[in-house]
This record gives structure tokens, sequence and C-alpha cells, in this order.
């Protein structure tokens, strides 16, 4: 990180949260956790600094660094938890890899408006695994939990298995961990505060996540 | 008192175990594996970014759940047995390439100390593994002349073909598709 950006970052208000993960889940996972900040922003077309950012980085990003990617220790240890929760990284790809591999096929980082555009920026530049939701949907705190019986992803699946991986407030879960966001917690044409929250696991470490969520805000506040 | 045969299951069932902590031996042996799988994950990883652009090395390991969650005993160790085959194979794989390899460097070296020996033959960059697009075409020289009088000679590419050249194949491909050239 830079020194501009470090001080920068001392001087972040607010500071990003520490949300909760249940028990036997860390038990099972040590070093897993979400922490996010949340923004005043609006959805929309991302401006020109922005776009040229994504531009910037795409002329950084080659080849053969997508295909090195797996052994920095960021992105391998993304693909080590997808393992250990029993996902195929290869076809479940973790965001980072994900993103290496839209640059390739697209021949450049693609604009896609904010916040998507601040989240890929994050991404790249630090390989932390970032998600957006509506902050104003969002009940509490956010939690890594494991689902209930009966209990379902609004709008995606009527009921998970029990046991299956979720990020959710205090009322229900807002998403799967690693998966598609439930409906009416995703950000929206009307969103006017977005959260951003990062999902840490073993192997990454703690400043990576804050620098990770300052980037993403930083570019969110400033559009 | 020996437990009797009948009695067997009744010992041998799950609940019959809390009081020895068996759950908390589990776990150990979970979080035992997940660290196995953490390196194995490393040591796959580095093989496909050593193999990648020589040869294809199978890397792919199976979803062990449809939605993410915590894998229990078996379904770790199922993952674990599954990477560790697959880095068995991919070391296979890149073992039976570089014995290509090499071989393919000892038929470069003959062909390049006597051509004619070796007519028409083609070796590739890529096929002994160096990066690029050249080529080593054993060929005769002065075309049908030095096929009859036995003068052959190797010849090396000059490399990968420039942007602007496969460019024009392009546009002239295009034209061809349009109608505007014969």
């Amino acid at each position: 990180m830079s020194g501009v950006a470090a001080e920068q970052r001392m001087g972040w208000d607010p500071a990003p949260r520490q949300g909760w993960v249940a028990p036997h889940i860390v038990s099972e996972f040590p070093g897993l956790g979400i922490a996010w900040v949340e923004v005043d922003a609006k959805p929309g077309r991302s401006p020109e600094p922005v776009r040229r950012r994504l531009r910037d980085l795409s002329d950084r990003t080659y080849g053969s660094q997508a295909i090195r990617l797996r052994e920095r220790p960021i992105p391998w240890a993304y693909r080590v938890f997808f393992r250990q929760i029993g996902l195929d990284p290869d076809r479940t790809r973790t965001p980072v890899e994900q993103l290496a591999l839209d640059r390739l096929h697209d021949g450049g980082f693609r604009s896609k408006g904010l916040p998507a555009d601040a989240l890929d920026i994050a991404i790249v530049e630090t390989g932390v695994a970032l998600r957006a939701f509506d902050a104003d949907s969002i009940v509490g705190s956010l939690c890594i939990r494991d689902s209930a019986p009966g209990e379902g992803l609004a709008g995606q699946e009527p009921e998970m298995a029990q046991g299956t991986l979720t990020i959710a407030d205090e009322m229900r879960p807002v998403g799967l961990l690693f998966g598609p966001t439930a409906e009416g917690y995703g950000v929206h044409h009307g969103s006017r505060r977005i959260a951003v929250a990062a999902i840490q696991v073993k192997g990454v470490p703690q400043i990576a996540v804050e620098e990770a969520l300052w980037m993403a805000a930083a570019t969110l506040e400033a559009a | 008192m020996w437990p009797t045969l009948s009695g067997m299951p009744v010992l041998l069932r799950q609940e019959d175990f809390t009081g020895l902590d068996r759950a908390v031996d589990e776990r150990e042996a979970r979080l035992q594996l997940r660290r196995q799988i953490s390196r194995l994950e490393a040591e796959l990883a580095g093989l496909f970014g050593d193999a990648f652009g020589h040869t294809e090395v199978p890397h792919q390991v199976a979803a062990a759940a449809t939605a993410p969650r915590v894998l229990d005993l078996g379904e770790l160790e199922a993952v674990r047995d599954s990477l560790a085959d697959r880095i068995a194979e991919a070391r296979r794989a890149l073992v039976e390439r570089e014995r290509v390899e090499t071989d393919n460097r000892e038929l470069l070296r003959k062909m390049l100390v006597a051509p004619r020996d070796y007519k028409w033959v083609r070796v590739t960059r890529a096929d002994i593994g160096e990066p690029g697009c050249g080529a080593w075409h054993s060929r005769p020289w002065l075309g049908p002349i030095g096929m009859l009088m036995g003068w052959w000679r190797v010849k090396v590419s000059s490399g990968c073909p420039l942007a602007g050249r496969l460019a024009a194949v392009e546009h002239e491909a295009e034209a061809r598709t349009a109608g505007f050239l014969a």
C-alpha cells in the first residue's frame, strides 16, 4: 500500500465493522470472517476516472499472471477454502479468478457500472472476495452462519439444505457464501446506501481485507 | 465380562462414544484433513502452472457439494484423495512430456548434423518445450533439383507471424467471404 493510501486509510471514517461467525463454523474454519462498510452511494454508470482505472488494470493484467494466480497466497487461500466447503474452484470460480478469466475472455475489464466496478477494482488489486448489498435492507449486523431447517433464500431457493453456509443479517440469510444474493438484498436502482462486505478466510491478512474495503468504499464515495 | 456377539452393534453405535470425546477427535481429524487439502491444492496449483503451455494436466476435482457447507470426514477424505490422485496424474503427465521433449531435442540435434537422414521432418519450438512459434524443417536446397541431388538442409522459420500480417490475412478472408475477391 502506498504512503498516501496508508495515511488516507488511517483517517478513514467509518471504520469497517466486523461481523459475527457462528462458533461451530469458526471452530471448523479458523480465520473465517466477514467485515463490511456502508457507503452513501447510488448505483449507476461509472464515471470516467473509474473506467480509466479499469483500463489501466486491464493493461497491467496478463495471461501469464492469470495462469499463475492460483499460486499467489490470497487467491490460493480462497481456492483452498472453496475445496474445504465442497465447491470446485475450477467450476465455481473464486471472485479474483473469475475476474482474471473475464479479462482474458473480453480482452479487458468491462465496465459494469457502480458498485460492480468499484468491487472489481478492489478485488483485482487485493485478491479479497467482496460482495455488495443494499445497506438499507440489512437488519442489524452481517454474519456467517449455516442455514436452519426449512430456511430459504428469497427469490433463489425456497428451501436450502440444512447446514448450507450463508451470509445473513439478524433476520434471515441475505446470500449464499460465495453464491447468489437473496432477492431484495442486492443493490438496485433505488439503493441509496451500499454495504460492501469482505469475506476473509484463513491465509488472507487483515490488512488486505481492510485495504479492499477501503478501496471499494473510496471508489464509491468519489463517484 | 466380555460382550456377546449380539451386544457388538450396541458397542459400535456412534452415540455410545460421546463419553469418549469422539466428536472432538473427529473435529481434529477434519482440521488435519483440511490442512492436507491446503497443502495438496498448493502443490497442484504449482504443477498446473508448470505444465501450462507444455501439456495438459488433469487438475479438476469434482465438487463435493452443490452448495457451500461443512463437509464431513468422509467427504473431506474424498476431496483429499482426489487431489492426491490429480497430483500423481499431473506428475506423470509432466514426466511423460519431459521425456517427449528430450527425445525431440535429440532428434533435432541429429537432424541438424545430417538433414538428409531426416527428410521433411519438422520440429517446432513447442515440441522441445521452448516458447514461441519457430520450427526447424529439413528441406531440399533448390526444390526438386536438391531432392534429386540429395542436397538437404534444415531451415529455421522466422518465428511468430507479425500482427499486421495476420490482420491482412483476416481482411483477405473477409473480402473473399463478401465476394470482393475471386
